[in-house]
């Protein structure tokens, strides 16, 4: 099984250790066989270990070490957020965040909705289970 | 010039370094004026009178001495304030009561008392907690806040909630259970009727927001997977 996704220029990954845990981050120049020089709009330009971070499918399309201007633009030109809230892997992390957000108000009105939901499925279920004996 | 409209006044003598000053003596002694003040007073510093001391009565020898030397007490100067109340509660705040007989009941902060205890009430109608007083240690508080702005607490305070003093009884034995036993068992109408009232317009502000109600009837417990110092209350 060949590999997809390639450490380049251009390459978004996802931190996964460290002080910007969870932040999506670009490949903009490689230092040597570990680390990686590594900016997003919102950081200061700075190196990062491979191990300290996830590749992505997504690639933007940029120089080598381009300004933040240039890195900014190219990344609202591949939409990249967008892209990535869509994408299965970014919706999931969204729902872990909510999940971990909600106040216990907030779970007590899902335990509600969930148990409305789960009611309703069975008397549907009912229903289409009278049709076939019938 | 009113004292408010005075700029802040900036320090006359700045330092060079810690200990050495901008100005030698003679220069600060001309920036004080203090030349200008002599030369009001007519050539030296103004002195006031020095207020007459009063004439210190002769002590008396005491009458008695100690036998012992006896130690006094060190001074204290400590005042006791009420516990410092957690930021997370404010009044209307939702409640989870960690212990008691009301364990795991969600209920509405009213107010701090001056014992440093939490007034809490149920609403009564809806968990059957009545106004009762709580210790913060024993509270979890939630993000979750009712409307108490209907409400007046200001009646209640810590005697309200203080042991009844009961009369001395005459010591007969068989009389004296059977008394204590009628006694203890009923509460107050008037402390019937207070709950009600406070009750009254609290719940018409709860039953406002959807579900909060339900929420209030319901106990918290922990579940599977929920893991206390991940949760967000």
């Amino acid at each position: 099984m060949p590999f997809k996704r390639y450490v380049e220029i251009g390459r978004v990954g996802l931190v996964n250790y460290g002080k910007d845990y969870g932040k999506l981050v670009v490949i903009v120049d490689v230092i040597d066989q570990n680390r990686a020089l590594v900016d997003a709009p919102d950081m200061v330009r700075s190196q990062l270990n491979f191990k300290r971070l996830t590749l992505t499918d997504i690639k933007i399309d940029i120089k080598r070490v381009p300004n933040k201007k240039t890195l900014v633009a190219a990344l609202e030109a591949a939409d990249v957020k967008n892209k990535w809230e869509s994408s299965s892997w970014g919706r999931k992390l969204i729902v872990q965040k909510k999940r971990a957000s909600l106040n216990d108000f907030d779970r007590f009105k899902i335990m509600l909705a969930k148990i409305k939901e789960a009611g309703v499925v069975r008397q549907e279920l009912a229903k289409l289970k009278k049709e076939t004996t019938a | 010039m009113a004292p408010k409209d005075r700029k802040p006044h900036v320090c006359r003598n700045p330092d060079l370094i810690r200990g050495v000053g901008k100005y030698s003596r003679s220069k600060m002694y001309h920036k004080r004026g203090l030349w200008a003040i002599k030369a009001k007073n007519g050539g030296a510093f103004p002195k006031h009178e020095k207020k007459a001391a009063a004439a210190a009565l002769p002590e008396k020898p005491p009458k008695f001495y100690p036998a012992d030397d006896v130690k006094k007490p060190l001074v204290n100067k400590r005042k006791a304030r009420p516990t410092k109340l957690r930021a997370s509660i404010t009044p209307g705040t939702v409640l989870i009561i960690l212990a008691g007989r009301f364990k795991g009941k969600r209920v509405v902060f009213l107010k701090q008392l001056t014992s440093g205890l939490l007034l809490v009430t149920g609403p009564f109608k809806i968990n059957g907690v009545p106004l009762r007083r709580v210790n913060q240690s024993y509270v979890i508080a939630t993000s979750t806040k009712a409307d108490i702005t209907a409400v007046n607490v200001e009646k209640f305070d810590d005697k309200y909630f203080g042991k009844k003093v009961e009369k001395k009884k005459k010591k007969g034995e068989g009389e004296f259970f059977e008394a204590e036993k009628e006694e203890k068992n009923t509460l107050p109408q008037e402390k019937k009727d207070d709950q009600k009232t406070l009750d009254a317009a609290l719940i018409t502000s709860i039953e406002a927001v959807p579900d909060l109600k339900s929420y209030l009837g319901a106990r918290f417990s922990l579940k599977a997977g929920m893991k206390p110092h991940e949760l967000v209350f």
